[in-house]
């Protein structure tokens, strides 16, 4: 029978370490999803997967049972991703989508006249245009927003993730769609 | 009514705030914010679409391989090593010094005098990397602690206290060296780490939910965490410098 995440914690707690493998076993693709759209690089999102995971293994005894363990290694992966951010930036590392900076705002590159929706659509040029969009907001803009729209965290939660009251989480919300409005309303109103 | 702000259809859209009630209400009698709404619905859900790099099956278990030696060698950081610590710390201080004074004194003398003091510099160099490496990881560990608390929830942090106390006498003494070294990046995080240690060792063994997401801001509002984070791996990666022979011949740069 398959453990439940609170059971995998009191084992993994207890000093079970094949406990802890069954949560890293179960998590990993979605907190590499998340860590994927929080920093935009596959191999960022892999360290932010491994990071993650220790960081939760250390502080295993301090989490809350009554908890969802989901949210909490969510909220750690979200953290790991913004040292990630931060500390790239910091070193100046040109990354793979960073490489272009200076290059012009990627809102800029949507096609105009835009090609017909359904065609965007089947060939995933909209999903591209939104990454370049994303890749695009703001480090708090761009985080805000993923945690709201892709992991559904409310506004009280991410303002305490990203350490800002709630309604600098917001205004942060509020820019980033207005963003994606702009580059992508053209594209998707002539939809049928 | 007036017709609704985008903030309102932003909020609406996910289900936050107290105004839906009115939101939809307004919508059902207002075509032109009903055609609005319609508009941020479309962008909002096309923006799904954005691609994902798949993970296949197996990642869980790849993930596994690649963190399973990570969590037995983090082993160290148990609960019951740490009141030595800053004992140990100061011998690694002291160990410093006599390495120091005894490379200088028994290195060859046929050797030119600038070899002489490289192979002190080296000798000393690596043993407080070590030092303050670890020093680093701790400081973090104790940072993480109080940064992923649960929000609203009051946190006892007896441990992190105790773990606390240990690591301001530390950081005392290798922010000294650091800045005697001149190495004034590690000094500086140093510097800055000491406060926030010293606020949490002082502090009661149960913090308020107040308390706990005052610690938390400071801690992230000053970059604290981030600075230790970036610095102790930088520390890490001179550590490993310093022990692989090309290093050990160069010696260059300091702590």
């Amino acid at each position: 029978m398959e453990l439940s995440d609170s059971v995998a914690v009191a084992q993994a707690r207890a000093g079970d370490s094949s406990a802890f493998r069954v949560l890293v076993e179960r998590h990993s693709r979605n907190l590499f999803r998340l860590a994927y759209r929080m920093t935009g690089h596959q191999q960022d999102a892999e360290d932010v997967v491994q990071e993650t995971f220790l960081r939760a293994y250390r502080q295993l005894s301090k989490f809350d049972e009554r908890a969802s363990f989901g949210t909490w290694l969510y909220r750690i992966a979200a953290n790991c991703s913004l040292d990630m951010i931060r500390a790239r930036k910091r070193r100046g590392a040109q990354t793979e989508a960073a490489s272009d900076e200076g290059a012009p705002d990627p809102m800029q590159s949507v096609p105009d006249p835009a090609p017909a929706p359904d065609r965007l659509a089947m060939s995933g040029e909209v999903g591209r245009k939104v990454a370049a969009v994303l890749e695009g907001l703001s480090e708090m803009e761009r985080t805000a927003f993923v945690l709201r729209h892709y992991e559904g965290m409310c506004i009280d939660d991410i303002g305490r993730t990203l350490g800002v009251q709630p309604n600098a989480a917001k205004h942060s919300i509020f820019r980033a769609v207005q963003k994606l409005r702009r580059a992508l309303e053209p594209l998707v109103s002539s939809a049928p | 009514m007036n017709h609704l702000t985008e903030e309102q259809f932003v909020l609406y859209y996910y289900g936050e705030g107290d105004g839906s009630p009115a939101v939809r209400a307004h919508l059902d009698t207002c075509e032109s914010c009903r055609a609005e709404y319609a508009s941020l619905q479309r962008v909002l859900n096309v923006v799904d679409s954005a691609p994902v790099p798949e993970r296949d099956a197996n990642y869980g278990a790849e993930v596994w391989s690649r963190l399973q030696p990570s969590l037995g060698r983090r082993r160290w950081t148990l609960p019951i090593l740490w009141p030595a610590r800053h004992w140990a710390a100061a011998a690694l201080v002291a160990t410093l010094v006599v390495a120091a004074f005894l490379a200088g004194r028994y290195y060859p003398k046929a050797q030119p005098a600038a070899q002489t003091a490289n192979a002190g510099q080296v000798v000393r160099e690596r043993i407080l990397l070590v030092a303050v490496g670890d020093h680093l990881e701790r400081s973090q560990t104790v940072l993480l602690e109080l940064v992923n608390a649960r929000p609203g929830q009051s946190l006892d942090v007896a441990s992190e206290r105790e773990r606390a106390g240990d690591l301001v006498a530390d950081n005392r003494l290798y922010r000294q060296t650091a800045a005697h070294a001149g190495d004034t990046r590690v000094a500086s995080v140093l510097d800055d780490l000491e406060p926030v240690l010293l606020e949490i060792a002082r502090g009661p063994d149960r913090l308020t939910p107040e308390e706990v997401e005052n610690l938390r801001q400071r801690i992230e509002g000053d970059g604290i965490l981030f600075k230790v984070r970036v610095v102790g791996s930088a520390v890490r990666h001179r550590e490993e410098r310093a022990a692989s022979p090309a290093g050990e011949r160069t010696g260059q740069s300091t702590l």
